[in-house]
């Protein structure tokens, strides 16, 4: 145990001495927080919309006029016709439709309530939620604009469609998203890299040949990255909290505990990778492309995993990444507790055995 | 018992299955100082990782202090010291810090068994704060040197301590060696230096995998077939082009100062002397002098 | 008189307080075989950087091959060969492609690179090899190689940092061969090297310690003025003083 300890130290050593690593290690994840929470949410401005109005009345053109008098759309009238809206949104010429129904001022006045439809195209969902909440915006302000000469109140009902991404997932989904890859680059890479660095240096030809077990040495590699990467979430979860406005709504412990166990995962992957690579240069490769490229790309964090053909649907589900979004998203955002999320921690759980038996069979107890 | 015996330890590597180590047998005696004598690629790193347990042999076998070195690796990984060619230090730890970083590995402290690396490491204790990368050859060698010795190892392996140092520095590692030999350490060295070959008890000459001899020195270089000369010249060059023409000479190798010659049958030294100063060189000395390890390695890797 | 090929004038360079090369003033001349020697850490690397002209001296003057090693430094660099034990050649190349790559980059036109390959394999006794990988040579093969290509522009200078480390003693001496045969030509070779017989194959030989040529002689001479019979013995009474490593 004391030799254990001692080499747990060592490692600390390692990491705390190298600036650079440091850098990586605590600089990133607060980069990258700020990239994704600040520089990505833009202010959209002049975005093309296209109006269909079947109504062509008063309230219509009213609030027609009040959506082009806003600085923040370009409108296309369209006359009528329908089939228009989906060749202009496939060409990614419009941002987002309106479309009046017919009678829409004889429905507002006679029935006091009238419906609007809004459709955005969600394939990116932050601006599509942006834009709509702009439209709405001004949508209740004509809404309380009448209301004020009214006795009975008129309600406009806008009835919202999301095209290509219903659940405009990844709205606030960066920092589970950040989170996994941050995890992910630090326990896969820097684990991987740690331990071939001891094989390119020559000092694992020095611990095989000593009484202490080949497989604490790379347990003991473990442990350090383990630590720092709990630090890593903290911090991240601090930032969320206290910059970005974004509150923790679920259990905060169990939070933690998905978390250790998602490390875990990118831990044994980390040593799955190292056991199989020589040079700390393959090691790093490996990670980055092997590891991060999928992250971003099948985590259901850059690009809604509904949107992609049914083939890289079914590769996403062994992306360890995906799984721990889900759970960051269910237990950060949603609020839910561990009945939700049981089926996806299971298979998160699974998947690391499973890593964890394939680099304790591969490990080797000498060289080549 | 000996300390290590190597019995027809082969191994092979690769798809091309070239043999880096060809059917070795060797013993080692306890308490010797053994050298593996070969240039680089003659396999002496492997059989070193192989007794060390890091490799498993192809063919063969071999004990090192009394086990096996496949079955009982275990046994042999908490007995055996190890140096590898390459300095194997943590370059951003400290000279205490990698020292008890090893201490601690091997399941001993630095106190324990300071005796043992008392001389070596007060010729670095002064630096001992300093991080181990920002030592000197000499000094990281002798770091390496205590970290290896720290858990007091019955048979310590050195592979290529002295390579790339200096001479003065290579002149006192040696004489640290001797001194641990004395503490009743087996100790098994390899080098590609010729001239460190008188420095062991006993050597092996090595090459392309197979032992081409093993002695003592003094027998190695006193079984020499021929006789051998020294010869100089004012050109060296011009001394080894005509050397090389000469019907009488059987070979001829500059080695130092000297070309030492050797002929194809007993030869008068005026009749040498005659020829080449017949051939335009200036200067010439000839004499009859003993062989060297080096001469002796030259004169095997020939046949 | 001898043409001078690397004259040095109080050559030094600093790094921060730390004087890795202190004043060195040498001479070497065309086709002499200079022996560049001192303990790890005497300041031969910073020296011989200095002098390929990969690095600027922080003062002093020195003049390789006919030009000055502050302002004509592409000049010096087409006019000399290098080969360490370190870097050599490519292993992932053949022995044609290398020879052709190291050719190119040194402005040899392709008639001139043919024949000089074909010169050159044929020398070395290569034919069977010139289209294996590098990689599968012996490293004795690989050195000498490396040495040819160095020479393959006809440098005025070559400079040879270590160049037989761990090779065995019938290659080390083939290798020194072609270093005579190409010293023969008019090629001045300075070559740093820790075998001290090997120190004796040289013309002259400088010792640096702690920065400093300590001695500068023929081998013969050093040995009498240090009154002592061999080449070691006379680096082990220079270098034993030192005070720094590297």
């Amino acid at each position: 145990m004391k030799q254990f300890i001692t080499f747990v130290r060592k490692e600390f050593a390692h990491v705390l001495r190298d600036r650079k690593t440091l850098l990586i290690l605590f600089g990133m994840p607060i980069m990258q927080i700020l990239i994704f929470g600040f520089a990505l949410t833009n202010e959209v401005k002049n975005s093309a919309i296209v109006v269909i109005d079947y109504a062509q009345d008063e309230a219509s053109q009213k609030l027609i006029s009040r959506i082009e008098a806003s600085r923040y759309f370009e409108v296309n009238k369209l006359s009528t016709d329908h089939h228009q809206i989906e060749e202009s949104f496939k060409a990614g010429k419009v941002k987002l439709a309106l479309i009046f129904p017919q009678n829409f001022y004889t429905d507002l006045m006679h029935q006091n309530k009238a419906q609007i439809q809004i459709i955005t195209d969600a394939t990116d969902p932050n601006t599509a939620n942006t834009l709509t909440n702009y439209v709405t915006a001004i949508i209740q302000d004509y809404q309380s604009d009448l209301n004020q000469s009214a006795s009975l109140p008129y309600r406009i009902i806008p009835e919202t469609k999301m095209l290509y991404n219903p659940q405009l997932k990844s709205v606030h989904g960066f920092v589970p998203g950040v989170m996994a890859l941050v995890l992910m680059l630090v326990c896969v890479m820097m684990t991987a890299v740690s331990i071939v660095r001891e094989k390119e240096m020559g000092t694992m030809e020095i611990l095989l040949v000593s009484p202490f077990k080949p497989l604490l040495v790379i347990l003991s590699k473990a442990v350090p990255y383990l630590i720092l990467s709990l630090i890593n979430v903290a911090s991240i979860l601090c930032l969320s909290v206290f910059v970005l406005d974004l509150p923790v709504n679920g259990s905060l412990l169990l939070l933690f505990a998905e978390s250790t166990l998602f490390i875990i995962t990118c831990l044994t992957i980390g040593i799955f990778i190292s056991v199989r690579t020589g040079s700390q240069q393959v090691a790093m490769l490996i990670s980055l492309m092997g590891m991060m490229l999928p992250t971003i790309l099948f985590s259901g964090f850059m690009f809604p995993i509904e949107n992609m053909p049914k083939v890289l649907q079914l590769v996403t589900n062994i992306v360890p990444a995906k799984w721990y979004y889900i759970i960051v998203k269910l237990i950060m955002i949603k609020g839910l507790g561990f009945s939700a999320i049981w089926k996806e921690t299971l298979i998160l759980a699974s998947m690391t055995l499973f890593l964890l038996i394939v680099s304790l069979k591969n490990f080797k107890i000498r060289l080549a | 018992m000996h300390a290590v015996k190597l019995n027809n330890l082969t191994k092979v590597y690769g798809k091309e299955k070239s043999v880096a180590v060809d059917n070795v047998s060797l013993t080692v005696e306890k308490g010797e100082l053994f050298g593996l004598i070969g240039p680089d690629g003659a396999g002496k790193t492997s059989i070193f990782r192989m007794l060390t347990t890091l490799l498993l042999p192809d063919g063969g076998s071999a004990i090192v202090d009394g086990y096996d070195i496949v079955k009982d690796y275990a046994y042999i990984r908490s007995t055996v010291g190890y140096m590898p060619g390459k300095f194997s230090l943590y370059p951003d730890l400290t000279v205490e810090e990698n020292l008890s970083f090893f201490a601690t590995v091997f399941g001993t402290t630095i106190e324990e068994n300071y005796h043992l690396i008392k001389d070596i490491y007060i010729q670095i204790e002064k630096f001992k704060h300093r991080r181990a990368g920002k030592l000197s050859g000499g000094m990281k060698q002798k770091l390496a040197l205590c970290c290896a010795l720290i858990h007091k190892p019955t048979v310590l392996f050195l592979d290529e301590p002295t390579t790339g140092v200096d001479p003065v520095s290579r002149k006192e590692f040696w004489e640290m060696l001797k001194r641990l030999k004395q503490q009743g350490i087996t100790i098994m060295v390899s080098t590609p230096y010729m001239d460190e070959a008188t420095l062991c008890d006993r050597i092996a000459l090595i090459d392309q995998g197979k032992i081409l001899s093993i002695e003592t020195p003094e027998n190695i270089t006193r079984s020499y077939p021929d006789k051998l000369y020294a010869v100089k010249a004012e050109n060296m060059y011009a001394l080894l082009k005509t050397m090389e023409s000469y019907e009488h000479a059987a070979s001829s190798y500059a080695f130092g100062e000297y070309a030492h010659v050797s002929f194809r049958e007993a030869i008068s030294e005026d009749t040498v002397k005659r020829y080449l100063q017949d051939s335009g060189l200036s200067g010439v000395e000839l004499r009859p002098i003993d062989a060297t390890i080096e001469d002796c390695f030259i004169n095997l890797l020939k046949k | 008189m001898q043409d001078v090929v690397i004259k040095t004038d109080k050559l030094t360079k600093r790094f921060g307080d730390f004087v890795a090369t202190n004043a060195i003033t040498l001479e070497v001349y065309k086709g002499e075989i200079f022996g560049f020697l001192g303990a790890n850490g005497a300041g031969k690397t910073t020296a011989m950087r200095m002098l390929c002209g990969l690095s600027k001296p922080s003062s002093g003057n020195a003049v390789i091959a006919g030009y000055d090693v502050y302002r004509e430094t592409e000049q010096i660099k087409k006019n000399i060969g290098y080969m360490s034990q370190k870097f050599s050649l490519y292993e992932d190349l053949t022995v044609l492609e290398n020879i052709r790559f190291f050719g190119g980059i040194y402005g040899l036109t392709n008639q001139q690179i043919k024949t000089k390959s074909e010169e050159l394999i044929a020398r070395l006794g290569l034919e069977g090899e010139a289209k294996k990988l590098v990689g599968s040579l012996p490293l004795g093969w690989k050195q000498k190689l490396s040495f040819s290509v160095a020479v393959l522009h006809e440098p005025k200078i070559v400079f040879l940092d270590e160049p037989t480390g761990g090779v065995d003693p019938v290659t080390r001496r083939q290798f020194w061969d072609l270093i005579y045969a190409a010293a023969e030509q008019g090629v001045t070779i300075f070559v740093t090297t820790h075998y001290m017989d090997e120190a004796e194959y040289c013309n002259r030989i400088s010792i640096m310690v702690d920065g400093k040529v300590e001695a500068l002689d023929s081998p013969t001479q050093l040995k009498r003025n240090f009154k002592v019979s061999s080449m070691d013995e006379v680096f082990y009474q220079l270098a034993r003083g030192a005070k720094r490593g590297d």
